[in-house]
């Protein structure tokens, strides 16, 4: 290892009732790029949030350079050379990119009327958007970029205060392959550069990808760590959680296919020149792959009466249904659990036993009065049933952990009656752990009977998961893959389709990602 | 429901500096005089049922702002109606309750179906209303006189029941209905869903534009109760200035009580409250002689100054149940409760 620019010595941090972090150390060498690995909760961005200065330690020491520094705010991490790309992007996108750039340190002409001086912007920032290979005017709005080039804006920015030290928490959380793989050429050169890079991500093979350390957290105490030479998947789980973890498939179920649902000609007013026709059946893990964009979380809008079809129809036992809003999914037994779930699935301020009971209130009511005790009395039962762990069904939906929150929004539907539901992103932003629980969930929901959809972007679930894959691109589907059939190219083919394989690599340069 | 009694705190600090002092007001034959204490609970009770309707619309998320400009409307028309029109009273009412929930689908539509939003619609409402009251009624004063023929309207406006002021007992009944419909019902139950997560809402299956239109129709029907009392309160309804800036009283009423603009908070009990302080502090500041110009002035500030400590407050209360939730979690909701 380099010699450490960066050191983070027996950090602790409490909040109030909580311990986030004890005794955490961390070390980073001049142009090495660290991974921390972790559960959700295990202390990562709290302890990362101390380095940019958003939060401030409780005890513990933080050296730069071999020196002893305070970061008392975001002003002084940036002195110090430390930069934030939150997993959220904190972009403001009525801006432009050059806006966004200097954002706070704009420089000024005029004198005393201190206007911004938008030429030396556009002079500057073009410097630092060419480092970061994102060709575009600085004066492009922001809210015309891709996730992914904003993302570049916001390294761009890192790279225009100095930094030395760039802290990316999930940043490929919403991008494309391709985009994914622009990264961790960026990150390569930003390497080769100096500059060192702490790389935060619940996708191991990402971390396998780029990372030259692995350092991992749990419950807010180092875990251990892992040299270049010791990375792989397995070692990273038994960090993350301390026990191996099997998400190896079973046997795949065939799915009785004379008992299906069927969307037929179904067009979703995002993709009007496309119709989908696509068959679900009763015992099988359908799962829905494509890049970002696809149009796959449209169509499970569509379905779930979010936006009204344009034509098409929905077929469950034989029937034709048609579904002009959540209301009429619900009732036809279609339900969805979505890819924001603090934004759709949840009512974050509302208590546990409020957001289960939603979705069919009045059932719990007497003419219209609702009944707390046989609330109570089903919300006790689900939390108990899916195992969501709570100090009580009065908590507020937001005091819980990514796991159990996706796990909520699932015990609101299972306290009806499923046909299909459709999982948006199902483990998105859920620990380990609780990844392997909600799996186990939809396996027995499938074998119980329920229809399973399942949306998902993480290629080691499409494959591992799901019986049957099928595949979309800009609004279309593209094929359906038999288990006999699947791999990662023959999905990444479909995904990116015949005309682009040649100019877009995307689909053999992810092989060499996974490694194991 | 800090903000209520940190209100009364501050009101009464306010007061303890001016002249007189409030223990001399509470001391003040008038002020507990039966005469005051009527007058008092008298307007508590007209301006409580509109400030209900208020809440009802902010707890989705809403406002309604044209409050105000509907009872200078609906009163030229019930006077109107009762006088040269001499229409029987129960019709005249149901005229007036109906072209009140017209208005509210109105607001309700534009507000749910074209996505506009509830503070330019019905910005939009408090000034075309008041125009057109002025214009029906060529911007001449209309009342009702002592015409005769409808006597309980004017009985439920400026009469007792029981000894307490008529409007005050119809306030306790609003309060107790909307109580059950806002914190036990299923209804009540969506407008504060909606209020927190449209969206989430929306994906649970409510019919989130049924709803919030709905929440704007019962609004206007409050209000048109309101109008009626009003009318035969002042019986008299000069359409430039009647009811101006009431739509006001009750957004304050709503906010001292706890409602948030941001939608999804408040309560009936923290509306009550909220109405009665008002009127309280309105009240005093007659009492004690402080120039009736700077009616306002109190008012904002002590609004301002308890809804700010209220936040304070409110902040450490949120930490202090978050630390609630997290004790009685398991071991790895809360790895480090337990050390």
């Amino acid at each position: 290892m380099p010699e450490p620019i960066l050191e983070l010595q027996r950090i602790s941090k409490r909040f109030p009732g909580v311990v986030a972090l004890s005794d955490v150390s961390l070390s980073v060498g001049a142009g090495e790029v660290v991974a921390l690995i972790g559960e959700n909760g295990a202390g990562k961005s709290t302890l990362m949030k101390i380095l940019g200065g958003v939060y401030q330690a409780d005890e513990g020491m933080i050296r730069v350079d071999g020196r002893e520094v305070q970061i008392r705010n975001v002003a002084d991490a940036q002195k110090l050379g430390v930069s934030l790309i939150h997993q959220e992007l904190n972009n403001l996108d009525n801006l432009d990119i050059g806006g966004n750039i200097f954002l706070g340190r704009e420089p000024l002409s005029g004198g005393f009327l201190c206007l911004v001086d938008r030429k030396k912007i556009a002079e500057q920032s073009r410097g630092y958007l060419e480092k970061v290979g994102l060709n575009l005017p600085p004066w492009t709005s922001l809210s015309s970029l891709s996730i992914a080039q904003q993302q570049l804006v916001e390294i761009a920015k890192a790279l225009s205060t100095n930094a030395r030290i760039i802290v990316m928490d999930e940043p490929t959380s919403s991008l494309t392959l391709t985009e994914t793989n622009r990264l961790f050429q960026l990150i390569a050169e930003l390497k080769s550069a100096g500059v060192s890079v702490i790389y935060i991500s619940h996708r191991l093979m990402e971390v396998n990808a780029c990372a030259d350390r692995v350092v991992g957290l749990r419950d807010g105490k180092n875990s251990g760590q892992l040299a270049k030479s010791e990375i792989n998947h397995d070692s990273m789980v038994r960090l993350m959680v301390g026990r191996n973890l099997d998400l190896k498939r079973t046997e795949t179920r065939l799915g009785d296919p004379r008992n299906r649902i069927e969307f037929r000609d179904l067009v979703s007013p995002f993709f009007p020149s496309h119709s989908i026709t696509l068959t679900i059946r009763q015992g099988e893990i359908l799962g829905l792959a494509g890049l970002v964009g696809a149009g796959r979380s449209e169509l499970a809008m569509t379905v779930f009466g979010i936006t009204r079809p344009l034509g098409g129809e929905i077929i469950i036992d034989g029937k034709s249904i048609q579904v002009h809003s959540p209301r009429d999914a619900i009732a036809h037994g279609i339900y969805l659990v979505p890819e924001d779930r603090r934004k759709n699935g949840l009512i974050i301020s509302m208590a546990l036993r409020e957001n289960v009971t939603l979705p069919d209130l009045w059932r719990y009511a007497n003419f219209g009065v609702i009944s707390y005790a046989s609330e109570l009395r089903t919300a006790e039962e689900q939390l108990k049933k899916l195992s969501i762990k709570t100090a009580s069904c009065e908590t507020l939906a937001k005091n819980l952990s990514g796991g159990n929150q996706q796990k909520l929004v699932l015990a609101k539907w299972l306290s009806l009656r499923p046909k299909l539901i459709i999982f948006d992103e199902p483990t998105r932003g859920v620990d380990v752990g609780s990844k392997a629980e909600i799996y186990r969930l939809m396996r027995n929901l499938a074998d119980s009977g329920v229809f399973i959809l399942m949306i998902s972007s993480d290629m080691e679930e499409v494959l591992g998961v799901s019986d049957r894959i099928a595949v979309m691109r800009e609004g279309a589907l593209m094929g359906v893959l038999e288990a006999k059939d699947f791999s990662e190219e023959a999905v990444m083919w479909l995904a990116v389709a015949p005309v682009q394989t040649n100019k877009d690599s995307a689909a053999s340069r992810h092989t060499t990602l996974k490694g194991s | 429901m800090v903000a209520i009694f940190l209100g009364l705190f501050v009101g009464y600090a306010l007061l303890e500096t001016s002249q007189r002092g409030f223990a001399a007001t509470l001391a003040n034959p008038v002020f507990l005089g039966q005469a005051n204490l009527l007058n008092l609970t008298r307007s508590i009770g007209l301006f409580g049922i509109f400030s209900v309707a208020m809440g009802t619309v902010i707890i989705t998320g809403g406002i309604d702002l044209s409050v105000g400009s509907m009872f200078a409307l609906l009163g030229v028309i019930l006077a109107y109606l009762l006088g040269p029109d001499n229409i029987p009273w129960p019709l005249a009412v149901a005229i007036i309750l109906l072209l009140s929930m017209v208005i509210g689908l109105f607001h309700g539509v534009l507000v749910s179906r074209a996505r506009l939003q509830a503070f330019v619609v019905t910005l939009c409402g408090l000034l075309a209303y008041r125009g057109l009251a002025r214009f029906i009624s060529s911007d001449q004063t209309v009342g009702f006189g002592s015409n005769t023929g409808f006597e309980l309207l004017r009985t439920l406006a400026t009469g007792s029941i029981f000894n307490l002021p008529a409007p005050f007992i119809l306030f306790l009944v609003v309060c107790v209905v909307m109580g059950v419909v806002l914190h036990s019902s299923v209804y009540g139950r969506y407008l504060y869903a909606i209020g927190r997560n449209e969206e989430a809402a929306l994906y649970s299956g409510i019919n989130t534009r049924l709803i919030v239109t709905s929440a704007y129709v019962l609004c206007a029907l409050l209000t048109g109760i309101s109008a009626i009392l009003i009318g035969f309160y002042t019986n008299s309804i000069s359409p430039a200035s009647h009811g101006s800036f009431f739509e006001l009283y009750a957004v304050a009423a709503c906010v001292l009580g706890g409602c948030s603009l941001r939608g999804g908070e408040g309560s009936i009990l923290g509306i009550f409250i909220g109405t009665a302080m008002i009127q309280l502090l309105r009240n005093i500041v007659n009492l004690q002689g402080i120039d009736s110009s700077l009616e306002f002035v109190v008012m904002g500030g002590v609004i301002m100054i308890a809804v700010s400590l209220d936040q304070v407050l409110g902040a450490r209360r949120r930490n202090r149940e978050a630390r609630v939730d997290l004790r009685g979690a398991p071991a790895d909701a809360a790895p480090a409760a337990k050390r």
